[in-house]
């Protein structure tokens, strides 16, 4: 069902001789992954290593009152056991990157836990040996004594006055708070003729890339310059970061991105091992390899998800939705990381969705517990809001009698009115919806998944103890934060484009669809263009891959170096073949005159005409790249439908899905194959967090889905076959390229038309994820006692 | 602990070293004979990213010891294309499909399914979901892999098969 643009579309848009932009081009980044060939950290390796392992706590609340390591540091291959004592005094926290509130600060990580442990698998030492098995044994032999005492799980407790404080200094475990109101709430509650009242609860899961974080760190002895491998997401950022912990210059430290094995918002943040490990390699003057295992990713990468909402609808009897008032927790975990208060302001930002409400009021409280710190994963923050929203419309449309999708379509917000302003801001920022057909997605996401036989099927008898739904389940995702990026196009002499962008690769395919923009835009063979990013060494700015904003700002910043290079290369070889730059285009590798394209000159002797030697004789700069940044103040929103029909067995709880429909959005789709193997891998995420994963703790604050036995991510013989539509009907205004993210519109709402299904199955309403076969079989039994 | 000789094939080629008895046969694929197309996703047997062949079966090498395999013949992700480059029927149809995203995954999915397909035949959805459950994925849904190993299997039981484009999915 992927929309492939037609040659008549491309051939409109003119200018130049090759049109990639919305083709499903194969993917540049496959042959070495595919052949064994590709390198990913711990592929890498370097003479005389010494390998670190990490040694965690085994408590969640615990004063560490001594550490004696000298048994270990007696034993054949180990040489440094490093604690908190060992780190630079007093210890540098890990810093937020974004989204900071007051009082955070008091919040943050040490690299190693300085005298307390807050969360089961925080970081106490380090063992660094002559191979990693030498490390993890003497883990045994580190005497460590732990006066423990009581954790505190639940934020709705931690809130209370009498629970112990996580950060006494701080005076409180409220990490933050968040209010938005607008309109007027009172007045449209007074005025209702039915509210929705309900507590609804998100449970904790995350990204669990499959590649496990590793990290290689070198000291090059000659010029006291490190370089660290392994970096991802947002290098740059993290060199910053990273030389103000060591006290080093930034151009004294070279992060370098290499294949990159999944990140969906995990991956690549700045953890406490992101010091650790270069901190170990300057210390000891030998390069340091650190590789997690499963074990430790699942307890130490940041968690995501976990939210509890009390929200209240005020409706028309009509149907007309008149206002929604929410408060909620997000348990952050031990401390606030990089991410500051992403999750819970892209929830409070973001819950109204695309419907045009009277009024809106939230109440987001973040807060501290003794659990993994938390932090962003796939649609961070609205698969929450989109799972509490779309849940309440469903339990509103049941008590009205109301078709659910003809409830929402009365309520969405017309394209007449964009853009429309929200009256909500993210980090301060107002939140405009910039560009939308809400409507006429709605008829085609319905039709898409074919709503109106699916409600047949539905009513058909499916056997005994099973039962059919049907949900849908509509979103506005959000695209491209931190607003700006950097990129350099150029020609070599052999007349090859080489992009460097500061955009990265977790995976997804970006060389591949940059190189896509640069191809269209420069007019040269995307076979020709190479995309080169991740090495501070070689691309000197840049803001990397998160929200949804690689393709969208990256794209556009390539988009502007390309045309000037155009510009430029056709003024070269204007003067060369004395022609008029407007009688030129470029036609594989070379300029030609349009019309006449046996005159012409290669693009490889225009890049060797520009070397320094031959273009100062002349008196021209030298070079032939341009350079450009692209800064987009606002976001661009694009905006979908989920829709599913399942059915349920009641006696043993599992779910089937019968079928999946995705409709989105995107303003245009670069690469359509690839926009579509993002929706459905995002709808994956999704299920899993739906229906099987979940970050289960004891009461004692241990984590017990510690394993791929316990975290149960979705495999072949789970997953449905997923129906997308991709949908080009509102370019975004605020990119030249109308582009928005596509990243995370496939996660967005998967918990909350399955919620919403089974819900339609049951005859009950489910308000907490995930819905595991205990809580189906749970939501089948109150049913019937009902 | 007493270090054993040991001589492993792989890929046709003899790896004689001498090594700890506790060695995982995933370290010394990728840290002794340094074929690190063989990735290690869990370390406990899950995730499937490690699997190799061993005497042509596919085995998860993060759950056997390197000494298991003397004597034995591997075969990794290395092995799969011809020497000229050329791709296996079952790389190929994955670049063609979009069978991967990260990539990560991708060497134990390939070396899980070869021998499958090694049967020559059209296999249905169904069959080929039951194949590929034993390897997590966290990119792609599995959707294109499933389209994948069709195009694969079609191509390779020959059933006019060069021609065949990748399904959509009922």
């Amino acid at each position: 069902m992927v929309d492939s643009r037609s040659d008549a579309d491309a051939s409109s848009r003119g200018g130049t001789s090759e049109r990639v932009i919305g083709l499903s081009v194969l993917r540049k980044e496959d042959l070495p992954l595919l052949t064994g060939r590709s390198c990913f950290v711990d592929d890498l390796n370097r003479p005389d290593a010494l390998h670190a392992a990490i040694l965690r706590s085994p408590r969640a609340a615990a004063r560490i009152a001594s550490i004696d390591a000298s048994a270990a540091l007696a034993e054949p291959g180990v040489v440094d056991v490093i604690t908190s004592a060992d780190l630079p005094q007093p210890v540098a926290r890990i810093p937020m990157r974004m989204y900071p509130l007051p009082g955070m600060e008091l919040l943050l990580q040490p690299p190693l836990a300085d005298g307390v442990v807050r969360y089961s698998g925080e970081p106490v030492a380090v063992v660094i040996a002559e191979s990693r098995y030498a490390a993890e044994d003497v883990f045994d032999l580190i005497d460590i004594v732990y006066e423990p005492h009581e954790a505190v799980l639940d934020p709705g407790l931690a809130l209370d006055p009498r629970s112990p404080l996580l950060h006494p200094e701080a005076g409180s475990n409220l990490a933050g708070e968040i209010r938005i109101a607008w309109g007027d709430v009172e007045a449209a509650f007074a005025e209702a003729d039915l509210t929705v009242r309900e507590r609804l609860s998100c449970q904790r899961h995350g990204a669990v890339p499959l590649e496990p974080r590793g990290l290689l760190a070198e000291l090059e002895p000659r010029s006291g310059r490190l370089t660290v491998w392994g970096a991802a997401k947002v290098v740059h950022t993290n060199r910053r970061i990273l030389a103000r912990l060591l006290g080093l210059p930034e151009d004294q430290v070279r992060l370098v991105e290499l294949d990159v094995g999944g990140g969906f918002g995990g991956r690549g943040e700045f953890y406490p091992e992101d010091f650790l490990i270069p901190f170990c390699a300057v210390r000891h003057g030998r390069p340091v390899a650190w590789t997690e295992d499963r074990e430790e990713n699942l307890r130490a990468l940041n968690h995501s998800r976990e939210q509890t909402h009390d929200v209240e609808l005020a409706l028309r009897s009509d149907g007309t939705l008149l206002a929604m008032r929410d408060r909620f927790t997000m348990n952050t975990g031990a401390y606030v990381r990089t991410h500051g208060s992403v999750v819970p302001g892209m929830t409070a930002a973001l819950l109204p969705g695309p419907y045009a409400w009277r009024a809106y009021e939230c109440v987001a409280h973040q807060v501290v517990t003794n659990k993994t710190p938390a932090g962003t994963y796939r649609a961070p923050g609205r698969y929450e809001a989109n799972f509490i929203r779309e849940r309440m419309i469903d339990i509103a449309a049941r008590r009205l009698d109301r078709d659910p999708a003809d409830l929402r379509r009365q309520n969405l917000i017309g394209p007449e009115l964009m853009p429309y302003s929200v009256g909500t801001h993210t980090d301060g920022h107002p939140v405009v919806f910039d560009s939308g057909d809400y409507p006429l997605l709605l008829d085609k996401g319905l039709a898409c998944f074919g709503y109106e036989e699916m409600l047949r099927w539905r009513t058909e008898n499916p056997g005994p103890g099973r039962r059919r739904g049907v949900g849908v389940g509509y979103f506005v995702e959000k695209s491209g934060i931190a607003r700006w990026e950097y990129a350099r196009v150029g020609v070599g002499s052999d007349g090859g484009t080489i992009v460097h962008v500061g955009s990265a690769s977790v995976g997804q395919g970006v060389d591949t669809v940059l190189a896509q923009v640069c191809a269209e835009t420069l007019g040269v063979p995307y076979d020709a263009v190479t995309v080169r990013h991740g090495d501070t060494d070689s691309v000197p700015e840049g803001m990397g891959a998160f929200g949804s904003r690689a393709s969208m700002l990256g794209g556009s910043a390539i988009a502007r170096a390309a045309e000037a290079l155009r510009a430029r290369l056709l003024e070269l070889a204007a003067e060369r073949l004395e022609a008029s730059p407007g009688d030129l285009t470029i036609e594989g590798d070379r300029v030609i005159v349009r019309g006449s394209p046996a005159v012409g000159v290669p693009l490889g002797e225009l890049a060797a005409s520009t070397h320094a030697g031959a273009a100062l004789s002349r008196g021209e700069d030298p070079g032939l790249e341009e350079e450009a940044y692209f800064d987009s103040p606002d976001m661009a929103f694009p905006y979908g439908l989920h829709c599913v029909a399942l059915e349920a067995d009641v006696d043993t709880g599992a779910v089937e899905i019968h079928r999946y429909a995705v409709t989105y959005d995107v303003g245009r789709a670069i690469n359509p194959k690839l926009v579509e193997g993002q929706i459905v891998g995002g709808v994956a995420q999704g299920f899993g967090g739906a229906l099987l994963e979940e970050f289960a703790y004891d009461e004692t604050g241990q984590l017990v889905a510690g394993s791929f036995m316990d975290y149960l991510m979705p495999t072949a013989g789970e997953m449905p076959n997923v129906r997308v539509e991709i949908t080009e009907d509102a370019p975004t205004p605020l990119n030249p390229l109308g582009v928005k993210g596509a990243g995370e519109g496939g996660t967005a709402a998967a918990g909350a038309v399955i919620a919403n299904a089974l819900s339609d199955a049951l005859g009950n309403e489910a308000k907490t994820l995930p819905l595991t076969p205990e809580r189906v079989v749970e939501l089948a039994r109150e049913r019937r006692a009902a | 602990m007493n270090n054993r000789k040991v001589s492993i094939e792989i890929n046709g080629r003899t790896y004689d070293r001498e090594i700890e008895p506790r060695l995982l046969l995933s370290d010394f694929i990728r840290h002794e004979a340094g074929l690190t197309g063989t990735h290690v996703g869990c370390e406990h047997g899950v995730c499937g990213a490690c699997t190799v062949q061993l005497d042509g079966e596919p085995v998860r090498s993060c759950l056997t010891l390197a000494v298991q395999a003397e004597g034995h013949s591997l075969r990794t992700v290395e092995d799969l294309a011809q020497e000229d480059g050329t791709l296996h029927p079952l790389q190929q149809a994955f670049h063609e499909c979009h069978g991967l995203q990260c990539g990560f995954c991708t060497p134990g999915f390939l070396m899980s399914l070869e021998p499958l397909l090694a049967e020559a035949r059209d296999f249905d959805e169904r069959e080929i979901r039951e194949a590929l459950a034993g390897n997590l994925c966290r990119c792609t849904g599995y959707q294109n892999i499933v389209a994948s190993v069709r195009l694969a299997a079609a191509r390779m039981a020959g059933s006019g098969a060069d021609e065949t484009e990748p399904k959509e999915p009922e």
